[in-house]
């Protein structure tokens, strides 16, 4: 029987996916998509938590779409940067991003 | 086991795919393709979770418009041999699968150990008029301020994408 306890498990091991592609990927865009697999588990448990603990009001649903346009304003705001470094750099490669270290 | 269990079987399967496809194809459009049948799964756990209005934008922002984005910015950066796009870190490979393990095994062990209270809402209830009334009540400022960061964050993608003219 599927209950609350499995989407919850679910989104736990999705994370877990999205937390090995930011910590091993060397391509920025790489990195920014594991971003987006971690931001939705995240919605995901708010669902899970909104439609199985929360009856009366639909707050966790809110929270998920307030999510859903921060992480969009991320994605446009970090590829604009990625193109941006590109074009100096001629590299996505986060190794070669290294003008603010000494 | 019910229709229920295997729907969410089923999309739990095409999910978890997705996700580690993203992480393990080394052509990265390949990689983002698979990132669309994650975000493609993760809305029909919305569906299943009677969440129809945040299914539908899922498929529309995620499935539809970031996919695309990340897309193009993929094809505007390419820079050598598209199957060498998204290798890992011979070293950091080995750290990163070990927190990621970690961090999965420690919180599934909470999970498991945790006993939740609470009774599955009514399926009948009406969740898009309760968030519209949520949107535009008491979280009005919240819902305001995203459409504000919505226009900065588009305003700023282009100058920084384009690039400022040098004075």
């Amino acid at each position: 029987m599927i209950g609350f306890q499995h989407y919850l498990l679910l989104a736990t091991v999705l994370f877990a996916v999205g937390i090995y592609g930011v910590l091993s990927k060397r391509n920025a865009v790489a990195v920014l998509m594991s971003v987006e697999l971690m931001l939705n588990s995240v919605n995901l448990n708010f669902v899970a938590i909104n439609r199985y603990l929360v009856t009366d009001h639909a707050v966790g649903q809110l929270f998920a779409l307030i999510v859903i346009v921060v992480a969009a304003a991320e994605v446009a705001v970090g590829l604009a940067l990625i193109i941006s470094i590109f074009r100096q750099r001629k590299s996505v490669n986060l190794n070669d991003f290294n003008l603010l270290k000494w | 086991m019910n229709m229920n269990d295997l729907v969410f079987i089923v999309l739990g399967f095409i999910t978890l795919l997705g996700a580690v496809g993203v992480v393990s194809f080394t052509n990265i459009v390949h990689a983002a393709l698979s990132l669309v049948l994650s975000f493609l799964g993760v809305a029909g756990f919305y569906f299943q979770l009677q969440a129809e209005f945040l299914g539908l934008v899922q498929i529309m922002v995620y499935a539809g418009a970031i996919s695309v984005l990340i897309i193009f910015a993929i094809m505007l950066v390419m820079d050598r041999d598209p199957n060498q796009t998204n290798i890992s870190h011979p070293v950091n490979r080995w750290w990163g699968g070990l927190i990621a393990l970690l961090f999965a095994g420690i919180i599934g062990f909470a999970i498991r150990e945790s006993r939740f209270t609470g009774q599955a809402g009514s399926p009948d209830a009406d969740r898009v008029g309760q968030l519209a009334e949520l949107v535009l009540g008491n979280y009005v400022i919240a819902f305001e301020i995203a459409a504000i960061l919505l226009l900065v964050a588009v305003v700023g993608a282009i100058i920084l994408a384009k690039g400022a003219k040098e004075q």
